[in-house]
């Protein structure tokens, strides 16, 4: 499995598209940190492009990975090799891969604007795990995706849909349902509600570790109780966890059934 | 220092031509007749001056009765050991400087303070007070001057805390360049009519800043308000000028710059509102103009609320905000006009400056927040933002008539 992992991990890094991903966030963030008034106020810039960005690149990058290596894969299970090991290696190469983009062009900007010395560095953190969880959630997501579906355009027209629910629809959908019951107390309701969005999970937990969280109010003071506490830490970075990590199980699984 | 000494000097000098004759120098200090401030101000005559030299005097419930001049040299420190009030002044025309007065006992019955004045035309000049209750606490004390002096409080929280500068029932007061911090309000007005608060520093206060209370014809020019549960709370009070204050960093999850409530024909120009949760919060805020104002950063730069009416906004800066404005109604009974609003994306054809396109200042996003406050939580969302586009280019939620018809192309210079 590690070879594998080394070859599509090296594969990737070479490749075209992941140099861009990562010349992006050095780009966005030293423009942010250097645009900004202040730090919190580019974490927040950054908050928005991580949430909706990395997941709509895993998702994407997933498809196209899949696809393209499928003949390569087709190869591999030739050989004497577990499957487990061909898809756990190949997805580990691509996450890894796009974690380490992203960790870099986020890093390297950071540290330069001394991210260690400021108060603000736990946050720093916070951000990083985030994006990296979001993009191991992601790319499996797709990865499953396009092994459901051999034909190309079906694979990508529905990771994209699955990006577009998480990301807008979702939100929508719970907006409508705060709008219908106000009369009801749906802060707990709320809670558990972005808890199952893994996008929606990450940016509640960076902006309550910001100074804009003032702005949420009594909500936010409820929800700030819930993850300010290490119930609630655990609880939504192992949710988070689970979203990561779930996919890539169930891939793997269906994968030791399929009749390539 | 050395001016202030001769400012004294100079105060002391003329006031004692005045006095001629009869007026005497008490001095104290531990080699003095006197070593006591209670002693020498308990013999002291009318227009008498008693003179403090540099020392720790442990003494409380100092009762002045007669109009004298009571003047500490190099800040001797009176300490009240956390009990009791530590001056009272019950006469008219008492001048009280330079000293440091620390440690006024915390009652839950009395409003003991590091200085109380109960007389007319009395001056508080250059004094610290450290670790009070209630710092300098005015009652019925016409015309008085407080100026240049630094209370620093005791508060943790507000049940158990009083305000830096009190003032209750006066008129024609003067509070000028002092510096107050952690106390329940820093300077606290009840009862009190045409009076002026200029180039004070309030901050760190677990209420407010600067309160009103039924307080009507007062100006409040060129203070700072940093860091306050809210900078500046104006309520059941009219004609009030507010110009050229700071309201800086007022944060928190129910802070404010500056909180309105039934207030009438205000004038609120030339501040800067910066990194409050709202900058301006208005409930029966009525007839206020609000003009040449910068609101930067701030979380909601305004939340009107329904219940205000024939306000004017306009000459405003407004960037970086949150929310430029929210409201819970859905009719406008304000006027914004000729404002610069950094979202504004319109065009300007005939180059004069002004934007051609209306600008709608209240977002559906806002105003949903305003509605179901859970909606919060969507903050930052991408949904919201398309929400927000949506609703600009067919307005059909947000309030009628609350449009901006000659928005800014470029940010005012103020």
């Amino acid at each position: 499995m590690l070879r594998i992992l080394k070859y599509s991990f090296f594969d990737l890094t070479r490749s075209w598209w992941n140099l861009v991903y990562f010349a992006f966030f050095l780009l966005v963030t030293f423009s942010l940190l250097y645009l900004s008034s202040d730090l919190s106020n580019a974490m927040i810039s950054l908050m928005n492009i991580i949430t909706i960005l990395i997941p709509l690149v895993g998702t994407l990058f997933g498809v196209m990975h899949y696809y393209n290596s499928k003949e390569f894969t087709e190869l591999l299970l030739a050989q004497p090799i577990k499957r487990k090991d061909i898809f756990l290696g190949q997805y580990l190469g691509l996450a890894v891969s796009l974690s380490a983009g992203f960790i870099v062009g986020l890093c390297v900007p950071f540290f330069m604007y001394g991210i260690f010395h400021s108060e603000l560095f736990s946050q720093f953190i916070y951000l990083l795990a985030t994006g990296i969880l979001l993009t191991f959630t992601f790319s499996s997501i797709s990865f499953l995706i396009a092994l459901n579906n051999n034909n190309k355009m079906k694979g990508f027209a529905l990771a994209l849909v699955f990006w577009l629910f998480m990301a807008i629809v979702y939100d929508g959908l719970f907006l409508l349902l705060l709008v219908q019951f106000d009369e009801y107390p749906l802060e707990k309701f709320a809670l558990g509600v972005s808890l199952f969005n893994p996008i929606d999970l990450s940016r509640v937990i960076i902006m309550l570790k910001l100074d804009i969280a003032a702005l949420l109010g009594y909500t936010g003071a409820v929800f700030k109780l819930f993850f300010g506490s290490y119930t609630g830490v655990i609880l939504s970075f192992s949710m988070l966890f689970v979203w990561s990590v779930a996919p890539i199980l169930v891939t793997l699984k269906v994968a030791s059934k399929k009749d390539f | 220092m050395k001016i202030f000494y001769l400012s004294i000097f100079t105060l002391f000098l003329i006031k004692s031509a005045t006095y001629q004759s009869k007026a005497h120098i008490l001095k104290v200090c531990a080699s003095c007749n006197y070593t006591t401030i209670t002693g020498a101000v308990r013999d002291a005559k009318a227009g008498d001056s008693v003179i403090v030299e540099k020392g720790n005097y442990f003494e409380r419930d100092i009762t002045i009765t007669k109009p004298i001049f009571l003047i500490g040299i190099g800040y001797p420190v009176i300490d009240g050991e956390s009990r009791g009030e530590i001056i009272t002044v019950e006469s008219d025309s008492v001048t009280i400087a330079g000293f440091q007065i620390q440690n006024v006992g915390t009652s839950y019955i009395k409003d003991q303070a590091g200085i109380q004045v109960k007389g007319k035309y009395c001056q508080v000049l250059d004094n610290v007070l450290l670790n009070t209750f209630f710092g300098i606490y005015l009652q019925k004390a016409h015309f008085t001057l407080i100026q240049n002096n630094r209370i620093t409080g005791k508060a943790i929280n507000q049940i158990s805390s009083g305000n830096a500068i009190h003032v209750w029932d006066s008129k024609n007061i003067k509070v000028l360049n002092n510096e107050v911090r952690n106390h329940r309000d820093g300077i606290y007005l009840e009862f009190v009519d045409e009076s002026l608060i200029e180039n004070n520093i309030s901050e760190y206060n677990l209420r407010y800043g600067l309160h009103f209370m039924f307080s009507n014809d007062d100006d409040y020019l060129n203070n700072v308000f940093r860091d306050n549960g809210a900078g500046v709370a104006v309520m059941f009070s009219r004609n009030i000028q507010m110009i050229g204050n700071t309201f800086d960093h007022n944060w928190g999850s129910s802070s404010y710059g500056l909180l309105l409530k039934e207030i009438y024909d205000g004038k609120i120009e030339k501040n800067t509102f910066s990194q409050n949760t709202i900058g301006i919060y208005g409930e029966s805020a009525n007839r206020i103009i609000i003009e040449r104002n910068t609101f930067m950063n701030n979380g909601w730069a305004l939340k009107i609320l329904g219940s205000c009416m024939d306000n004017v906004i306009s000459g405003n800066n407004f960037s970086g905000n949150t929310f430029n404005l929210s409201t819970n109604a859905r009719k406008n009974y304000n006027i914004y006009d000729g404002n610069y609003w950094s979202d504004y994306t319109g065009y300007d054809l005939n180059r004069d400056g002004i934007g051609d396109v209306p600008y709608r200042p209240v977002k559906l996003y806002a105003y949903l927040v305003e509605t179901v406050p859970t909606s919060i939580l969507l903050l930052r969302s991408m949904f919201t933002e398309f929400l927000n586009f949506a609703e600009k280019v067919n307005p059909t939620f947000t309030p009628e008539g609350l449009i901006d018809q000659s928005p800014q192309m470029k940010k005012f210079d103020l």
